[in-house]
């Protein structure tokens, strides 16, 4: 009990939303992330770059234990969230997913209206007392998900005919709508266009005022445009992590400057 | 004689190929340089003899047995076929057959031992005939084949368009069987409908095929109203699905969603062991086992069950069916891609809800085609039904009874000697007939959603 | 982007983590729940699949064996007159040396003699004649012969014939059971391996009804299904697959292959009547007209499995052999197909062991009938295996029900020796491009 408190008091000190210790993932025969320790502050943005096959969508999809979807996937050290192991038997993945959001590379609304595609996480979780409740749930999420003035007329037309870059934003209201604490996203951007990736950059820095954000991406300059915080990972290796400003700056690892001065990539 | 013809042939075949081969050779050894490998001016030459003889013959060998037939029944002595029906001669045209072999049962009448000797001396002429066609046709072949062999014959090409050709032919083969099957339905269902009202055969609720042997018979006319028919089969394809569906669907959603991995490699070859099983497998199980089972079982609640319900013959068709839906079931949950499935778990869904209410939805298209090929699968399944179904089409929808289906009267009515000219033998085709539409747009309009379901998600 | 600024801000990320911790066991219990009936899914198949096969084994393994019986048997030259073979009285020279063995017969009583005769096989006097007038020598000697006993004594020495049902209910009456009872002491009778069921062609008596016919039949119907479905289906799958131009005509053709690879056996059974037989007059019951029906059912599936196995081949590969000035034909017959070979193969075997299993189309074309003798030449009347079983089935003698599951477990075994060698090919010859 002693050691909990203290732990907390740590994290307090930190003011970390999560932190991660000595995390190993393995696929099968492949170490995909080897002894990563990390905290990751509340109410920022942090991202996470690095060249593809670094690990750190692997990393990312830790947090919110997506990795547990997949068969041959062992992930080792411990992570917490607000002091809380994440990986402990009593914590309910299912509960877990609610709390820590994720959007991913692809935009994926389900073949459903796009009302029922944000009113699906409070319905599966009962968070909605009512059908007015529910109405309020979703019409709060499509705003706060930058999206409401486009759909408002529309909201029981499918999910699926918007654009690729309102489909992400829908996605993003849509992990809102269950009141996480924390969002993942996971190159959120890769498949829009420059003027929807300039609209959602602009809905993640907004976010931030109330989430911790941990957005991987492969683009440096978004890094730079919407991080507050990065995290370089190289093989598998967390190298630098630190003040977005610094890292792009004046890098400490040799690796990082070869990566962001664009020598391996 | 046929053999000698084949034998002849493949000689022609072989001997072509090496005589241009050879020639090509000796030119290539003068040194000059062939359009074509020396192996396809073989190989033309070959192709030439073989494909239009081997045509030639098949055809002859196929119209042949008729020809002979009706040269030998027209050469008969006036006045003894007067009164025969189609039956009585096709009898007559056997007789004189089995003479010709030389299997002389009683005392055949003269006329016919000397209509067995025209058929032997008719038959000989034939194959004679047929062989001296090859023959001279092949040397033919030949001869034109070996004066091309030039240095600029293109061989090559001339090889690639013959196959080509063959391949084409190959290709519109299946045009065939499907215009061969729509053809003869359509012209024997005429000839049926010519015999009985199409009125009566749509909208009769009355199926008693008998027909009268004697045309003095009391109760001569049969009936051939098909809806009782039509009416059991749905019973059966009925409860069919009432067992397969949702045996099917679970068993697809568990090993899609739920079966470890290992799990998974075991179960799927264990269905597809059922189904592998024949249908006249099933069909005697049903007979051997589940029927006298359902029997049984409703004796002792008190219930009175007919040995050859549609309950035990729907019931074996339902396993049957099991395999087939659950695998259509679990190949439409597996198309639907895993973001679907990453953003329902991302949101905390459990596995359970992921599946109830965004992969099943989602997959809903391509399960419904499967669920349709699967009722036009249990339409036209005819050896279970045929061995535990029953006989009588009855206007009823109690699967605790005996109901017919279309396959069953079928086969019943075409099993046997048949003669093309009663409305018994015709009926089949008619119900054929019917068997062939239903399950066709069935067919046609699972298949456009199955496929549509695919490109969706591709 | 202007909504932002109005938007409200979240709930409570407490409360609502509260709200998701009360429904969790709820929803979890369903998630469990929908497991389990899948699970209660796949364990309906698998026990009627097991039903299925133990059914099939319980009652088709006694079928294996056949009970014979040995009999000293004298040819008495006074029954069996030397000039006169083929018409001897063999059956009362066996009754004769049946009633030797059973001291407590009266021979003089015709009923008891007959009764006598039918402990063996109707077929025992026409092997012990087909000895004699093989080597006459034997007459006025004592030979010994090994014969099936009938399908009644068969059942009650397999112990199938409950001994305490009362006589009437029973198809051996006591006296019987007791000559049998002697007979078994006296070491008369065996239990062989049933080779009989191999070697033998139908027959009306169950005892010595075997499936050579059917075998012979099945062998000829599938190598003719095979001799043309294959070429066939191979040139169809490389013309549309390589060469068809994709227009209105091979769409045509493609959506009719599919089509016919779903139309139901029974409407091949109806084009083979009306057009081999009734058109081309074609002989009833032959495995020719068989196989050519088979084949064109078959067809599909092998153009199908065909098609997939070319597509599977990679473009690279075709570009390689063009690149260094093949014809298009060159490369699909020297690189292509062969590199397809294995999956082709594979699909055609089992469309074969479909077309092994088929009995719809060759009921209706006549491959039914009860044939004593194996065909042949595919022009001969055949029956095959399916249909034999149909046959059987159909037959109200006892015996015949665990024949008929013995043809099944043959027929079984045929399929699964085609899939295995499908499963092997396919294994061995599986290529990760």
């Amino acid at each position: 009990m002693n050691d909990m408190r203290k732990v907390e008091r740590d994290l307090k000190v930190n003011d970390a939303k999560i932190t991660a210790r000595n995390v190993d993932v393995r696929y099968g025969e492949t170490h995909a992330i080897k002894d990563v320790s990390i905290d990751i502050p509340d109410r920022t943005v942090t991202s996470f770059i690095g060249p593809s096959g670094c690990g750190k969508s692997t990393f990312l999809r830790c947090l919110n234990r997506m990795n547990d979807t997949i068969d041959i996937c062992r992930v080792t050290g411990k992570i917490t969230i607000d002091g809380k192991d994440i990986n402990e038997r009593s914590v309910d993945p299912v509960q877990l997913r609610a709390q820590v959001g994720m959007v991913f590379q692809k935009p994926n609304p389900f073949p459903k209206s796009i009302y029922d595609n944000i009113a699906y996480g409070p319905r599966i979780h009962g968070l909605a007392r009512s059908k007015t409740d529910m109405d309020e749930i979703v019409e709060r999420a499509l705003r706060r998900g930058a999206i409401w003035n486009e759909v408002k007329d529309r909201l029981h037309a499918p999910g699926t005919g918007l654009s690729g870059g309102q489909q992400q934003r829908l996605c993003i209201a849509r992990a809102i709508a269950t009141e996480p604490e924390v969002l993942l996203m996971d190159e959120p951007c890769s498949a829009l266009d420059p003027i929807a990736t300039a609209q959602v950059e602009e809905l993640i820095d907004e976010l931030r005022q109330d989430y911790s954000v941990v957005i991987v991406t492969h683009s440096m300059q978004q890094a730079a445009r919407v991080s507050q915080k990065t995290a370089f990972f190289h093989l598998g290796d967390l190298v630098e992590f630190g003040e977005t400003e610094k890292i792009f700056t004046n890098p400490s690892d040799p690796r990082t400057e070869s990566y962001i001065t664009g020598r391996i990539g | 004689m046929t053999t000698l013809a084949f034998l002849l042939l493949i000689v022609a075949t072989i001997f072509g190929y090496f005589l241009n081969r050879i020639a090509a050779r000796s030119i290539w050894n003068r040194g000059e340089r062939l359009h074509s490998l020396t192996s396809y001016h073989g190989l033309f030459s070959a192709l030439m003899v073989l494909v239009p003889v081997l045509t030639i013959m098949l055809f002859w060998l196929a119209l042949e047995g008729r020809i002979l037939d009706s040269l030998t029944m027209s050469g008969l002595p006036d006045g003894v076929l007067d009164g025969q029906g189609t039956g009585g001669l096709q009898l007559i045209l056997a007789e004189i057959k089995s003479v010709s072999r030389g299997q002389i049962f009683g005392t055949p009448e003269d006329w016919k031992i000397a209509a067995a000797d025209r058929y032997i001396a008719l038959t000989r002429t034939s194959n004679m005939l047929m062989l001296i066609v090859v023959a001279v046709l092949s040397v033919a072949i030949i001869a034109f084949a070996r004066s091309r062999v030039r240095v600029d014959f293109r061989a090559r090409q001339g090889v690639e368009r013959i196959v080509s050709g063959l391949m084409i032919f190959c290709s519109v083969v299946a045009i065939f069987t499907t215009l061969g099957i729509i053809f003869s339905l359509t012209f024997e269902t005429y000839r049926f409908f010519e015999k009985v009202p199409v009125w009566d055969f749509l909208f009769g609720v009355n199926w008693e095929p008998q027909i009268p042997i004697r045309a003095d018979q009391i109760a001569a006319e049969g009936a051939f109203g098909w809806l009782p028919v039509i009416l059991g089969t749905i019973v059966i394809t009925v409860v069919a699905l009432v067992v397969a569906v949702p045996v099917g669907l679970f068993s697809a959603i568990y090993l899609n969603e739920f079966a470890p991995p290992k799990v998974r490699l075991v179960i799927k070859p264990v269905l597809e062991l059922l189904a592998g099983v024949p249908t006249v497998v099933y069909g005697f199980f049903a007979i051997l086992v589940v029927a006298p089972a359902i029997r049984s079982f409703g004796q002792s609640i008190g219930l009175d069950v007919a040995p050859n319900t549609a309950l035990a013959a729907g019931g074996v068709m339902g396993i049957m069916l099991i395999p087939f839906i659950s695998s259509f079931a679990d190949d439409a949950l597996s198309a639907v891609p895993q973001a679907l499935r990453d953003g329902a778990l991302g949101l905390g869904a459990t596995r359970g809800e992921m599946m109830t209410t965004v992969l099943f939805p989602a997959a809903l298209p391509g399960i419904v085609g499967g669920v349709l090929l699967a009722v036009s699968r249990a339409i036209g399944e005819t050896m279970i039904v045929v061995m535990a179904a029953g006989l009588i089409a009855r206007m009823t929808i109690n699967p605790l009874e005996s109901v017919t289906t279309v396959t069953v009267q079928i086969v019943t009515l075409l099993i046997g000697d048949t003669a093309f000219d009663n409305p018994k033998t015709l009926a089949a085709f008619a119900l054929g007939m019917m068997l062939f539409l239903v399950t066709l747009i069935i067919n046609i309009f699972a298949l456009r959603i199955v496929r549509k379901y695919r490109e969706a998600y591709d | 982007m202007t909504d932002i600024t109005n938007a409200p801000g979240p709930r409570s990320p407490h409360r609502t983590t509260e709200l998701i911790a009360g429904t969790l066991k709820r929803r979890h219990a369903k998630e469990a729940r929908l497991k389990w009936i899948g699970l209660g899914a796949i364990g309906i198949a698998f026990t009627m699949l097991f039903i299925l096969i133990a059914s099939l084994v319980s009652s088709g393994w006694q079928a294996f064996a056949q009970t014979h019986i040995s009999v000293a048997v004298y040819i008495d030259p006074q029954e069996v007159p030397a000039e006169n073979l083929p018409r001897g009285g063999f059956d009362d020279v066996l009754a004769a040396a049946m009633a030797q063995m059973l001291p407590d017969a009266d021979t003089d009583d015709r009923a008891t003699m007959r009764s006598l005769n039918g402990i063996l096989s109707n077929g025992a006097q026409f092997s012990l004649r087909d000895q004699v007038v093989a080597n006459p020598d034997l007459i006025g000697q004592t030979v010994t012969i090994k014969v099936p006993v009938s399908d009644p004594f068969d059942q009650l020495n397999k112990g199938l014939i409950d001994r305490d049902t009362i006589e009437q209910n029973r198809r051996v009456t006591d006296r019987e059971i007791a000559w049998f009872d002697t007979l078994k002491d006296q070491g008369a009778i065996s239990k062989p391996f049933n080779w009989a069921l191999f070697t033998n062609a139908d027959s009306r008596f169950p005892e010595l009804a075997g499936l050579k016919g059917a075998l012979v039949g099945s062998f000829w119907v599938l190598s003719i299904c095979f001799i043309i479905s294959f070429p066939l289906g191979i040139g169809s799958a490389i013309y549309l697959e390589e060469f068809a131009p994709k227009n209105k005509l091979s769409d045509f053709i493609e959506v009719n292959i599919n089509n016919l690879a779903a139309v139901p056996s029974v409407v091949f059974g109806l084009l083979a009547l009306a057009v081999f037989i009734g058109w081309f007059g074609m002989p009833r019951s032959a495995p020719i007209v068989g196989g050519l029906t088979l084949a064109l059912m078959t067809m599909p599936t092998i153009i199908i499995a065909t098609r997939a196995a070319l597509k599977a081949v990679p473009p690279s590969i075709r570009e390689a052999a063009l690149g260094v000035g093949a014809s298009k034909q060159q490369v699909v017959f020297h690189h292509v197909l062969p590199l397809a070979m294995p999956g082709i193969l594979t699909g055609t075997i089992i469309g074969l062991a479909q077309a092994l299993g088929e009995t719809a189309p060759l009921l209706l074309i006549g491959m039914n009938a009860f044939i004593t003798s194996a065909a042949s030449s595919p022009f001969d009347s055949a029956t095959a295996l399916p249909t034999q079983i149909f046959i059987w089935a159909d037959s109200p003698e006892r015996g015949f029900v665990s024949r008929t599951s013995a043809a099944i477990l043959v027929l079984l075994g045929f399929l699964m020796l085609m899939n295995a060698v499908a499963i092997y090919l396919r294994q061995k010859f599986q290529r990760k491009w």
